[in-house]
């Protein structure tokens, strides 16, 4: 079931179009949901409907007896680790003794049809005890808290503006619910065909929770359908296995639309106090916060996303004197883990709006007030770090400004709030201008080996040089097959590279979830060729290699390249892994805990219909360090995305959850933005290398998300006084 | 599950008459979702999009007899300037490709309080016509519907047509959370006949049901200055906006609280009454 990739591909820099787009926009491309084996039988889930509930007991003779029932398993079947988890192990595969939140995996079915499965799991009788359920943060059990002390905690300033802040539970929407085939192997192993996002920590859990030794798990990655942060954790992985190594046949299992929003982690909905103390000219003196995340029913990496809260959570600025607590807990709500922006999401929203605060209490202009404190290279950050790579706050916030604003609105009811619903022909309209900037880390954190490891294979293919490059990073939608081929390229001027899928033969790559994965695996990449490269040249003597030639020192050829290679392939596996980082003081929270910084800067425009509280965002100006843009088009692309999902934030999209049950698991009322809803942008992109990544390269896809949401909310601050302290901002808020 | 597939009108009566718990489809656009979300489990469907005549509009007298099955697409393109209202409320519905299914026949057998076509067909007096082998009858939309999701539509009767008399001044607007694809926070139709005098209103998506605002209607056709068109007074648009969301019943949801849509009605009143006043040139 291995697919290749072949593609005549152009180097470093260049926008080639990738493999999988065509294929998407026909509706050709084979997603994991369309895993076919022919005497595979299907799998289902059932879930509990309570947040919190003992479990008496369970009767599974009713789902037995249903004919075309083939297996029906409960945690008394998981053969290894009952439980899992990407940080700590709390969850259980199947449901113990207890179920702490709504959803979660109760018992597992496989029968010959998906609907005998579904039904059979509905003949499972569990006897529940319901608890009450504990569906407020700061009422729950602590998982972490993060404290960051710089400086002297009781400074004071001449001008100090405070505000509480609130962010909702949001999903990362992915377009391919989970999904995956699992065939039993004859040595007693399981091949696992999956969508997911890191395929080597899954083989891990899966094979602990098997019982196997992890040679007997094998993974490969089958077609994905977006990810944002979502396939971090386990879904349907252990589920599929379990019964295909039960029922000696391939499983398939595929979550509906309203089954995934059960089936993964979603953003930590957050409470956050800010205190900002300045100067009466606009210089930070203080920053004290407070920031409560709703972890969830299991820990998935909420310890890492309050690490991202605190360390991030004062923005791109600086500030002599900074008191922050950033803590999780434990609750019954749905778990919440890694979503883009990991932890940095919410707390921009909470300091940017500060800092409009600020500007207003000052009667300043709110990039005025930014740009007086914006952090630049040798900065230091609250953790203690010094920023050593660029960091151009201060000019992508001038950048966006400079941008000339959008014409007013033609008329055309597309361009009004509420678009073709016809509510407002210019009445009420009020036009606001907002601004918004962002810091993330990129790559894992806290002394996390961060590492990934490809392979290049150079050979002669019908009497061309090929080259064939394997990882186990995950193209998740975010264009990596192209970017591996371009950086192969540049690295062997050789036109004609495949790319492998990613499985579990080679080594880890690490998850594309913060984005790091064009940087990481792409380093592994270019270290592989070179390796390649410098063994080629040794074999013949030459200095570099250009057009299929191997040249000398002064450009004379050398050899040819396919006759250097002959029938002796050159193959180099190769580690790439970042700057080591380190954990954090646990008392004051200082530590080089980050390898590397991204900023983005937006300027959001928007017209606010003040009778309905209804919002069109006019236009986005968005500029963005990249480092090197690898791919322009793809980096584009990401940007776009990220924008759009920031914009969902901001209006509506929000899980929306009353004592810890969702009443919203739907695309009816989980609400995304629409062609209508994301206006158009102005993309300005800085390419200022990093002197500590390859190609310079820089993580591309969170920070446009991270300061998008805040833009777009001082936007409608700015159209309509109002105060707007919660996301996403309804249109209650704005008329009440 | 067994499906029906009659090609005929007579046929469908008779396929319906006996097999009273079939479901009938027509865009499916509800019917899909339902068995998707198994929500139901009927033992049968019966197909509509073959029967010819559900897909057909023409007049009736001096009314317009428009074919259940006729879809949101066709009434935008085919009917925008005989049915604005309904046309106005059809360009709302989801996406192209819903619209391009979605029947009004489709929305009225939902009868669900957020149907977009509902508000424009109450607005207007329409009136709709339902079939059995027992005969046909023609039924005011106002009184089609009993609650949420239930109608006067008997089990062995099918939704041959909706019929309206066109000539109004008409205007739809739906407040939703976003700019499109999106089922109504609360929505709005009026429609104005000068020769008649009247003024008609429907309210989507605040009540159990789909309701006129009558007290409201009563206020605003005699507070109009039919003869001289001369301008709405402010106090009479604000009345009759406060009149409209009184005569809701809305509730709080996950799309809304009760009272942003009691607020959000007066204000689409309001709007929707000085742009029809406009229209009557
Ligand atoms: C993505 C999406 C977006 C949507 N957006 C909107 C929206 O914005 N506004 C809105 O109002 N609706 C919306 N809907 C709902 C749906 O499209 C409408 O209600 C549509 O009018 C249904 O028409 P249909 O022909 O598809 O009906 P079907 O699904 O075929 O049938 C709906 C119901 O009517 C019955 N029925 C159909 N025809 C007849 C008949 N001739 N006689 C008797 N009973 C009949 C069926 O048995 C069923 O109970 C949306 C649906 C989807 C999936």
């Amino acid at each position: 079931m291995t697919t290749v990739e072949t593609q005549v591909i152009s180097g470093v820099g260049t926008s080639p179009k990738r493999p999988d787009g065509g294929l998407k926009v026909r509706g050709e491309f084979a997603f994991s949901s369309d895993l076919w084996a022919d005497d595979m039988l299907w799998g289902a889930t059932l879930r509990s409907p309570h947040p919190h509930a003992r479990i008496r007991g369970i009767d599974i003779t009713a789902a037995v007896a249903l004919p075309g029932v083939y297996a029906v398993l409960t945690q008394e079947d998981v053969p290894g680790a009952k439980r899992y988890g990407l940080e700590i192990a709390d969850q259980p595969v199947l449901a113990m003794d207890e179920v702490r939140y709504q959803g979660e995996p109760v018992a597992v079915v496989a029968a010959d049809h998906p609907e005998t499965a579904r039904r059979a799991a509905a003949r499972i009788a569990v006897d529940y005890e319901v608890l009450p359920a504990v569906t407020e943060a700061s009422l729950g059990v602590l998982l972490r808290h993060v404290p960051v002390r710089a400086g002297d905690p009781a400074a004071k300033a001449d001008v100090v503006v405070t505000g509480e802040y609130q962010v909702g539970m949001q999903d990362q929407a992915f377009l391919g619910p989970e999904s995956g085939l699992a065939v039993p192997a004859e040595d007693g192993g399981i091949d696992l065909y999956v969508a997911t996002q890191w395929l080597h920590v899954d083989q891990k859990q899966v094979a602990e929770c098997l019982g196997l030794p992890a040679d007997k798990v094998r993974l490969s990655l089958a077609g994905v359908g977006g990810a944002f942060g979502a396939r971090e954790d386990l879904s349907m992985q252990v589920h599929a296995s379990l019964l295909a190594l039960h029922t000696g046949r391939p499983v398939k299992m595929v979550y509906g639309r309203e089954e995934s929003f059960f089936g993964h982690v979603h953003r930590h909905p957050a409470k956050m106090w800010y205190e900002h103390g300045a100067t009466r000219d606009g210089k930070l003196v203080y920053v004290k916060a407070k920031i409560v995340l709703d972890g969830g029913a299991y820990a998935s990496s909420s310890t890492a996303v309050a690490a991202n809260a605190a360390t991030l959570g004062i923005g791109p600025y600086e500030v002599p004197n900074v008191v922050m607590d950033a803590s999780v807990y434990y609750t019954n709500n749905p778990p919440c883990g890694a979503m883009r922006g990991f932890g940095a999401v919410q707390a921009c929203f909470a300091y940017e709006s500060q800092m409009d605060k600020l500007a207003l209490e000052l009667g300043l202009d709110p990039v005025e007030v930014r740009l007086r404190n914006a952090m630049t290279t040798g900065s230091r950050m609250p953790t203690g770090q010094i920023v050593e790579g660029p960091a151009p706050v201060a000019s992508l916030l001038t950048r966006v400004r400079s941008f000339p604003p959008p014409p007013s609105s033609s008329g055309d009811l597309r361009e009004m709030p509420g678009g073709v619903s016809n509510t407002t022909h210019g009445e009420g309209v009020v036009r606001g201008i907002g601004y918004g900037i962002g810091i993330k880390n990129v790559a894992f954190s806290e002394g996390f080996d961060d590492y990934a490891t490809a392979r290049v294979r150079l050979e002669v293919i019908g009497g061309e040089p090929a080259v064939l490059v394997h990882t186990a990073a995950a193209e998740v939608g975010q264009g990596l097959v192209t970017v591996q081929a371009q950086i192969a390229r540049t690295e062997l001027g050789v036109e004609r590279v495949t790319v492998a899928t990613a499985d579990t033969s080679v080594g880890s790559a690490a998850p594309p979830s913060p984005p790091r994965q064009t940087t990481r695996t792409g380093a592994a990449v270019g270290a592989a060729r070179q390796a390649v490269r410098t063994e080629l040249l040794a074999r013949v003597g030459g200095a570099r290699l250009d057009g299929g030639k191997v040249l000398s020192e002064s450009g004379t050829v050398v050899a040819d390249l396919a006759a250097s290679i002959g029938d002796e392939p050159i193959e180099k596996t190769v580690e790439w892994r970042h700057r080591p980082t380190y954990p954090l003081d646990p008392v004051t929270g200082q530590g080089n805990a980050h390898v590397q910084y991204a900023f983005a800067a937006h300027r959001a425009t928007v017209d606010v219909d003040l009778d309905l509280g209804l919002v069109r965002v006019v236009e986005i100006v968005t500029a963005q360090d990249v480092g090197k843009a690898v791919n322009p088009l793809a980096v584009e692309g990401q940007i776009h995305g990220g924008t759009a999902q920031g914009l969902g934030l901001a209006l509506m999209e929000e899980i929306q959850i009353v004592d810890g049950v969702v009443r919203n698991p739907s695309f009816t009322d989980y609400l995304i933005p629409t062609i209508l809803d994301m206006p158009p942008m102005k993309v300005d992109i800085l390419e200022m290398a990093d002197p500590h990544s390859p190609y310079g390269l820089r993580g591309v896809g969170e920070p446009p998300t991270i300061s998008s949401t805040p833009a777009i909310v001082a936007a409608i601050r700015a159209a309509t006084g109002k105060a707007l302290t919660r996301v996403p901002v309804r249109p209650e808020h704005i008329v009440e | 599950m067994d499906f029906l597939q009659p090609s005929t009108w007579d046929d469908a009566l008779a396929a319906k008459a006996a097999h009273p718990d079939a479901v009938p489809i027509a865009g499916g656009t509800d019917v899909m979702v339902e068995l998707n979300f198994d929500r139901r489990r009927p033992p049968a469907l019966l197909d509509l999009t073959r029967v010819a005549p559900l897909t057909e509009w023409g007049t009736d007298g001096d009314m317009l007899r428009v074919g259940a099955g006729v879809s949101y697409r066709r009434i935008i393109e085919e009917l925008g300037s005989k049915l604005p209202g309904l046309a106005m409320a059809s360009r709302t519905v989801g996406s192209p490709q819903i619209r391009n299914r979605g029947t009004v026949g489709g929305n009225l057998g939902s009868a669900s309080p957020a149907g977009d076509a509902h508000p424009p067909l109450l607005a207007s007096g329409a009136l709709v016509e339902l079939a059995s082998v027992r005969g046909t009858r023609r039924v005011p939309v106002d009184a089609f519907f009993l609650g949420p999701k239930r109608s006067v539509l008997e089990p062995d009767e099918l939704i041959a047509a909706f019929l309206v008399r066109p000539g109004g001044v008409e205007q739809f607007a739906k407040v939703g959370t976003r700019n499109a694809m999106v089922i109504a926070v609360c929505s709005f139709a009026l429609s104005l006949s000068r020769e008649a005098r009247r003024v008609g209103t429907g309210i989507g998506s605040a009540a159990p049901t789909p309701i006129r605002a009558l007290e409201a209607e009563e206020f605003l056709a005699a507070s109009l200055d039919w003869e001289a068109r001369g301008p709405v007074p402010p106090s009479v648009a604000r009345r009759f906006g406060e009149l409209v969301a009184a005569a809701a019943a809305p509730i709080d949801d996950v799309r809304g609280t009760a009272a942003y849509r009691s607020h959000a009605l007066s204000v689409l009143a309001r709007r929707t009454l000085a742009w029809a006043w406009k229209g009557m040139a």
